[in-house]
This record gives structure tokens, sequence and C-alpha cells, in this order.
């Protein structure tokens, strides 16, 4: 069952029949319009394409000729989105390059109708001009829906760069002198927010992402605070860097 | 931290591996259909993955991992619930049973459809009869803005060849933009049918107007030989398009229905796509039918033939929509 939202958010949680949550991050108007803007490029240079594939039947007669290009450019405009969206499970190249994807607003598989209809009211969300209608609709929205959304019972997400937590950085089978002192740790279990645990696991997750010195400033803050929070005996921390301090305290807590 | 992180993930990511080449399977074959071990086997893997999603988002606040988990799980959730019957699509029982049915299904729409074109109708008539120099404005068409009768004999001076080596272009633009009112008729079925009156009223005065104009100057004959070769199919088919409108407007107002916009919406997705989709089929047939057929006039075609051949589509059409597919099952 669907969780319906009222209020404006970023994502879009869903509520299964087992009660799990989980939500899909809405995408914004920008990186839509962005997308967009390739499409129309795309559809421009097949249409393109097309004008150009025809010039020669003029030869056999011109008649034909326009009239061949005329009806392949109009199903071109109208089938290139529904085309791509059905073969690339929700994407066009646009959305694709933007990592965006059409899906069920209930999380469910897109049914080709949906992706038909959402497409055909491009029409109505183009006026007056330049997607206005539906550009202010999709402002307006809680789901960030334009009409043709609406009407298909679709919403745009982005794709997440997912890939299985690597957690070789919090793993690592080094000596943990924190540990000898049990009730000093259960205290600091009890006393670290989530959120703070959450900062001190990413700073190890994403060491590699910062240069030398920053890191030794982001380590060294997180070190001092969490020293602040659970005084452990001098032997034990004075022994150790401010990063292997913090990846003791990150073992600490989230190991039992 | 209740639960172990390390153990946690080494635990699951055999499960979550194994998922995944489940999900990528559907990924590249929607169709795909599970055998009963492997369906069971992938709805345990969804539940131990969903489960464990659940941990992590009330125990954890590792937001990498909780990413990961809900769009693992989102992507099984859809293959899970998927409800719909997957069908071959066949395009002649596509239009020539499930168009018929679906187009019964929503009778009292088109029945509005054919009202709101009448009223209009009407209207047109009314205005011109009124105001005679309201046709520049009624009816903005250059081709419409003369005496019909000074047209008329022009037509049959002409011998058809106004058009000579221009037919499959005027064909295929009276085709496309035919296709895009229709569309435009159905798509503003979103304003909750406001937009779709509108359209539909308006294209009732035009027509009023010109049936009018024709009759008064005397020219009857002509203009049913003219219109009703394609506009028995072209007319209707925008009226199709309404039908779709409405169908659309229904669901969203969702008078006397218990279940919620989103499912009243989805419901008739299928119906909404069938029918503008069979618009569409028909006013490829109107515009071959008005480049090569309607354009001819009399001495070259008698008014007689064109009016017979009107006659028999629209006989055909109201067969075909009211008989159509009632034997069989779509």
């Amino acid at each position: 069952m669907t969780t319906a939202v009222s209020q404006r958010f970023d994502s879009l949680p869903i509520r299964t029949p087992e009660g799990i949550e989980f939500s899909l991050a809405l995408a914004g108007p920008v990186s839509r319009l962005m997308a967009m803007l390739v499409d129309l490029m795309v559809i421009a240079a097949v249409g393109k394409t097309i004008n150009m594939l025809a010039t020669p039947l003029v030869v056999l007669s011109d008649d034909a000729a326009s009239a061949l290009s005329l009806v392949l450019y109009f199903l071109v405009t109208f089938l290139y989105n529904i085309l791509c969206e059905w073969l690339l499970h929700g994407q066009t190249l646009g959305k694709r390059i933007f990592k965006l994807r059409v899906v069920d607003s209930a999380g469910l598989r897109l049914e080709p109708s949906q992706i038909i209809i959402r497409n055909l009211l491009r029409l109505v969300d183009g006026l007056p001009a330049f997607y206005l209608l539906g550009g202010v609709t999709c402002l307006l929205n809680s789901k960030m829906q334009r009409l043709g959304d609406i009407a298909a019972g679709t919403v745009v997400v982005r794709v997440p760069d997912v890939s299985q937590p690597d957690l070789d950085q919090i793993l690592g089978s080094k000596f943990n002198s924190l540990l000898q002192h049990r009730h000093l740790c259960a205290r600091l279990r009890q006393r670290v927010s989530p959120a703070l645990t959450a900062l001190a696991l990413q700073a190890l997750l994403r060491r590699d992402q910062l240069d030398a010195s920053s890191r030794l400033a982001v380590f060294k803050e997180l070190a001092d605070h969490f020293r602040q929070l659970v005084v452990f005996p001098p032997e034990v921390t004075e022994a150790i860097g401010d990063e292997q301090y913090i990846r003791n305290v990150v073992e600490v807590l989230y190991r039992k | 931290m209740l639960i172990d992180l390390g153990k946690f993930v080494e635990a699951e990511r055999p499960h979550w591996n194994a998922l995944e080449a489940v999900l990528q399977r559907f990924e590249n074959n929607p169709d795909l259909q599970l055998p009963l071990d492997e369906a069971q086997r992938f709805l345990y893997l969804y539940q131990r993955s969903a489960s464990g999603l659940a941990k992590i988002a009330t125990f954890a606040s590792e937001p990498d991992l909780k990413r990961y988990l809900e769009w693992l799980v989102s992507r099984a959730y859809a293959e899970i619930h998927e409800s719909h019957e997957r069908k071959f699509f066949n395009p002649w029982t596509w239009f020539t049973v499930s168009f018929p049915q679906a187009f019964r299904r929503h009778w009292q729409a088109f029945q509005m459809t054919i009202a709101l074109t009448i009223l209009g109708c009407i209207f047109g008539c009314i205005a011109l009869a009124i105001d005679p120099e309201a046709k520049a404005v009624i009816m903005p068409f250059s081709h419409l803005g003369g005496r019909p009768s000074e047209r008329v004999a022009q037509e049959m001076k002409d011998h058809g060849v106004r058009l000579s080596g221009h037919k499959t272009q005027f064909s295929a633009e009276l085709m496309t933009h035919n296709t895009k009112v229709t569309m435009l008729t159905m798509g503003l079925g979103i304003t909750f049918g406001l937009g779709t009156i509108i359209l539909l009223f308006y294209n009732g005065v035009v027509l009023g107007a010109v049936v009018f104009d024709y009759i008064a100057d005397g020219q009857l004959i002509f203009l049913l030989g003219w219109l009703l070769p394609h506009g028995v199919i072209e007319i209707p088919a925008i009226l199709l398009g309404g039908q779709a409108g409405f169908v659309i407007a229904h669901a969203l107002i969702g008078w006397g229905s218990r279940v919620d916009r989103r499912e009243r919406l989805r419901l008739a997705g299928p119906d909404i796509v069938t029918i503008i989709g069979a618009a569409a089929v028909f006013l490829v047939w109107a515009g071959i039918i008005e480049a090569f057929f309607s354009q001819y006039h009399e001495p070259v075609l008698p008014y007689g033939v064109k009016i017979a051949f009107g006659c028999a589509e629209l006989t055909a059409l109201v067969f075909f929509l009211w008989r159509g597919g009632r034997s069989k099952i779509a």
C-alpha cells in the first residue's frame, strides 16, 4: 500500500504490504529539463537524418518524399519517448545521461499504457509553450509530477549510484585497545547519536577522497569530539593516531 | 548500535548478489516467467533483503547501505507485486476485439462527445444566421472564407487538378494534424474534462457554421459529397479522442468509486490507450480518403457515388462499434 504524501518531499516513501518502507528519490525539475533538452536534440538529429534519407526519393516522387518525411518525423516525435521508456525500462537517452528513470508512483512495474499516456499528454504539458503548464504543475506537485505523470500514475526518480558498501575500512584485523575497557565502550555506545556514528563511519569510508591535510583535520576534529564524550585511560589513547582512534571507535559502535 | 554491521554485511551479501542476479534477468527479459522453485527463492530473497533494510533503517544510520538496500528492495517489490498478466500483443485482435469492447465500456463518455458537438453545431448555425460577418471569426480557414457557390464552381472547373502532385503530402498533413488535435482532445481530459468540453464544442461550432454556410448558399449536395467520405470517419475519430478525455476526467473525479484516484487512473489506462490508438488508425484512413477521394468532385466523381461511399463507411463504422468483439473476450 502506498503512503500518500501530502506535503512536499524530495523523496517518495512507499510502504509495502509487508510493512517495509523504502523511498524513491524524486528527480528535480532542472535535471528533468536537462534530460528533455537532450531528448529534443536526439529527436532533431533523427528528424534531420530522416530528411536526408528521404531526399533521394525526390527523384521518384517529390510528393511521396515530402509525405514520407512528414509522417516519419511525426512518428519519431511521438514514439521516441514511448519506445525508449518501454525498451530502456523507464529511461530515454536524456534520462539515462542524467540518471533519471520513470517509475510507477506506487513502486510497481511500469505498464505500457502508463508510458503511452504520460507521453501523449506532453501535448497538454507543453501548453501554451515551452512546457510551461507541465513545468508549473511539476513545481506545485508534491511528487514533482507533470500532468502526464498524474494521468499515468508515474513519477520520475533519480537512479542512485548504488554499490554494495565497502566495509574494509572498518573491518581491519588490527588490535583494538578500546575493547579492553568494556564499561567505557558501553558508555560510548550509549552517548553517541546515530548521526555522529554515521559521520565517523562516512569519514572512514571516504578517507581516500580527501587530500592529506583535509584528512588529518577531519579525523582530528572527530577524535577530539569522541575523546570528550568518553574519556579512556591515557595509555589507551596516547599511543594511537586520530584516524586509528576513530577506526577503533567505529568498530566499538558497530560491533556487538 | 544493536547490529554488528560487518557480520551483517558478510552474512547478507550472498543473498543480495543472488537477488540482484534475478532482477537483472527480469531487466533483460521483462516477460520472464520463473519456475515455481525459483519464484519461491526470489520471494525469499526479497523478504530477506527487505528484512535487512528494516534492520538497517531502524538501528543504523549507514546511508550507502540503506540506499543500496532500498534500491534492491524497490526493484524486487515491483516484480513481486506485479499483478498484470503479460499478453502477446496482436494488432488485429486489439483493433477488432479490444477496441470495440473498450468503446462500449465508455459509451456514456462517447454520448457526451456527441451531445457537445451537436450543441456546438447548433451554436455555430445560429451564430452565422444571426451575424454572417462572424464567418471569418468562426471559420478562420482560407479555403472556407469565400462564398460556397464560388468554391463549388471553381472545384468543378479544376477537375481535381488543384492538388495534383501534392496529394500524398496533403494526406500526410491531414493525418498528422488531425492526430494531434485528437490527442489534444484526449489530453485535455486532465483538466477534469473542461478542456475536452471546450475543444469538442469549438469543433462543433466550426462544423455547424460550415454546414449552415453551404446549405444557405444552396450547396447541400456538394457539402455532403465533400464531407461525408472522410468526415464520417474523421469526426468520430476526434470524438473518440474526446471519449478518452472524458474517461481520464471520470477517473480523476471518481464519482461513485471507492478506489483511490491513482488506482482509478491505472485501471482506466489500457482503455484510454486502446481508444486513442484506434482513433489514430481511423485518422490514417480519413487522411487518405480526404486527399485522394474527397477532393474530386463532379464531373470527375459523381456526388451520388461519394455520398453513397460515405454512407457505407458510416454504416460499417456503426456496425463495427456496435457488434465488434461481442463474441470474443479480449
